[in-house]
């Protein structure tokens, strides 16, 4: 019975990884291989070579990578300050104030196409890096996972440093930041990935070169003049999953504890 | 107001703005707009009332997409989940090579869903497609998996399934660690078999853990597309059309955005009453412990 049951998780895993595997094999044999697998076929890096001269890839890179950026800054500046006001400071309407941060958990910008369209079309920043990520810097997630943990840090480390004359923000950055810190990096993770791998907002608001991230780079290139040249494709595929495939597997015990964090709720 | 006050309202401030601008307005403007018709040039947008939702009413395409996503939800969610738990339990048992199979399973995660829409649309591609070979190698006929209308549902189902399991197993996972190891020693001193300590200790105490996957899977059922922009763009004949491609086509290929803040009320009342849900599901949880 054991024995079944490690052949079937075996069996499950090797199908999981098999559209992978066969995007691997096809980006990295000569084109008359892609839909033939023979043991002798001869690797190449020629299709890498094809697909990044056929896009502004490296632009979509530094767009990817300045969105992320800008996105996980700008979240950690506004959920830490908002998990602080949460965790440890009374004021009128805190109640509803949390519950109404609590309803993006639910509504998330993604479904909001419209009308955030609308309003970054007002504030006339459309086709913008920071038009992008505008709609996710206050993340429900990030202050709700900072203010659990903030919570669990006693009160006693934020008192003495009060007694020795440190205002709310001192307090913040001194005792409650260091200790809250392996959540961020959980935090930071999840982010980092979910931004990187965004699809259809930044599809809607960019329209040229100089905004669109690599996943809207990688849609136009492979839907555009490409036609059926699988082996390009899968190569262009695989160079804008790679920044995060290689941090997967050279740190996947962070990620995978990463992720868990992120989820205990 | 006092000292305090002043400063969590202040801390609270900027994150506060950004949510009312990007969640809070929009939600409230869609469900005017929905009212109104689709404002042209600089003249506003006169009041329709509910022509919006009797042209709703009356579009195939909106309830073809409803059904669509119905069945997507039906068929993605179940399965993930119980491929999540099957995977947990495998990789959190003392199993030959399970560090490679949690590999295995996570991987998917967090690669880009446009990148492995890529990838599954070469998989599933007529006559050369891996599939396609497989099952010309079994001698099963050649069908275009999808471009006719009866599986590409399906296919596109199994890919988000594929997608999504090795990231709720990381959700259960955490959940298992965390039972105690006497609980399965005391089960087995019972002499008690290892489904029926699965069934009657493992399985409930999970229980928390399937109520947040289960609001997520449904929430991700309406809420991810990029793999039908890619792979089917909603076809053939709108058999693949989820809610929020149909809002997506409706508001930025026709520009109607008038209808399509109708159709996204729709989609926030569906989001709404899961929240409603799993709101009375917890409360009546902490009542009963």
């Amino acid at each position: 019975m054991r024995k079944l049951e490690t052949v079937a998780a075996w069996v499950l895993g090797a199908l999981w990884i098999l559209p992978l595997a066969y995007a691997f094999w096809t980006a990295f044999h000569p084109p008359e291989f892609s839909t033939r697998l023979a043991l002798a076929a001869p690797l190449t890096l020629d299709n890498f070579h094809r697909a990044w001269d056929a896009a502004p890839f490296a632009r979509y890179f530094v767009n990817s990578f300045l969105l992320v950026t800008m996105v996980l800054a700008a979240q950690l500046v506004l959920c830490t300050l908002a998990a602080y006001a949460f965790a440890r400071f009374e004021f009128p309407g805190k109640p509803v104030a949390f519950a109404l941060v609590l309803v993006q958990l639910m509504i998330m910008p993604d479904v909001l196409i419209v009308e955030n369209y609308r309003t970054l079309g007002r504030l006339g920043i459309l086709d913008s890096i920071p038009a992008i990520g505008l709609p996710y810097m206050a993340s429900a997630f990030g202050i709700f996972l900072l203010r659990q943990t903030f919570k669990t840090i006693p009160r006693e480390l934020d008192e003495a440093a009060r007694v020795e004359g440190a205002g709310p923000l001192e307090v913040l950055w001194r005792v409650y930041v260091p200790l809250a810190r392996p959540v961020y990096l959980a935090f930071g993770l999840v982010s980092v990935s979910y931004h990187w791998n965004n699809f259809l907002w930044p599809l809607i608001v960019t329209s040229s070169v100089t905004s669109r991230p690599v996943t809207v780079g990688l849609q136009v290139f492979s839907s555009g003049d490409q036609g059926i040249d699988w082996s390009v494709i899968t190569a262009a595929t695989l160079m804008t999953s790679a920044p995060l495939l290689l941090a997967f597997l050279l740190f996947q015990r962070q990620f995978v504890q990463s992720f868990l964090r992120a989820g205990i709720r | 107001m006092n000292r305090q006050a002043i400063h969590g309202w202040l801390l609270l401030l900027p994150a506060a703005a950004l949510l009312a601008l990007f969640t809070h307005w929009p939600v409230a403007a869609t469900i005017w707009a929905s009212f109104h018709a689709t404002p042209r040039s600089s003249h506003p947008a006169p009041w329709v009332g509910l022509e919006n939702y009797q042209v709703m009413w009356a579009d195939e395409v909106f309830w073809k997409s409803l059904a669509n996503n119905l069945w997507y939800a039906l068929a993605t969610v179940p399965v993930s989940i119980a491929l999540a738990l099957v995977m947990a339990l495998w990789v959190n048992g003392a199993m030959r090579g399970r560090t490679w199979l949690r590999m295995a399973f996570f991987t998917p995660t967090i690669l880009p869903m446009i990148a492995v829409a890529n990838i599954w649309l070469f998989f599933y591609t007529p006559q050369y497609g891996l599939l396609e070979q497989l099952t010309g190698a079994l001698g099963i006929a050649s069908h275009n998996w999808l471009g006719s209308p009866d599986t590409a549902l399906a296919c596109v189902s199994i890919v988000a399934i594929w997608k999504e399991a090795g990231f709720f197993m990381i959700f259960y996972l955490a959940a298992l660690q965390s039972i105690p190891p006497s609980l399965a020693e005391a089960a087995a001193l019972e002499g008690a078999s290892r489904f029926y300590y699965f069934r009657r200790v493992v399985f409930p105490l999970l229980a928390p853990t399937t109520l947040f996957v289960l609001v997520n899977a449904v929430i991700n059922s309406f809420r991810l597309v990029d793999h039908i922009v890619v792979m089917t763009r909603g076809g053939p004949n709108n058999a693949t059309s989820l809610l929020l491609f149909h809002i997506y086509q409706v508001g930025f290929s026709f520009w109607d955005t008038a209808y399509a803040s109708a159709l996204t009320v729709v989609l926030l009342a569906i989001l709404g009453t899961v929240a409603l849900v799993q709101f009375l599901l917890v409360e009546r949880r902490v009542h009963y412990q």
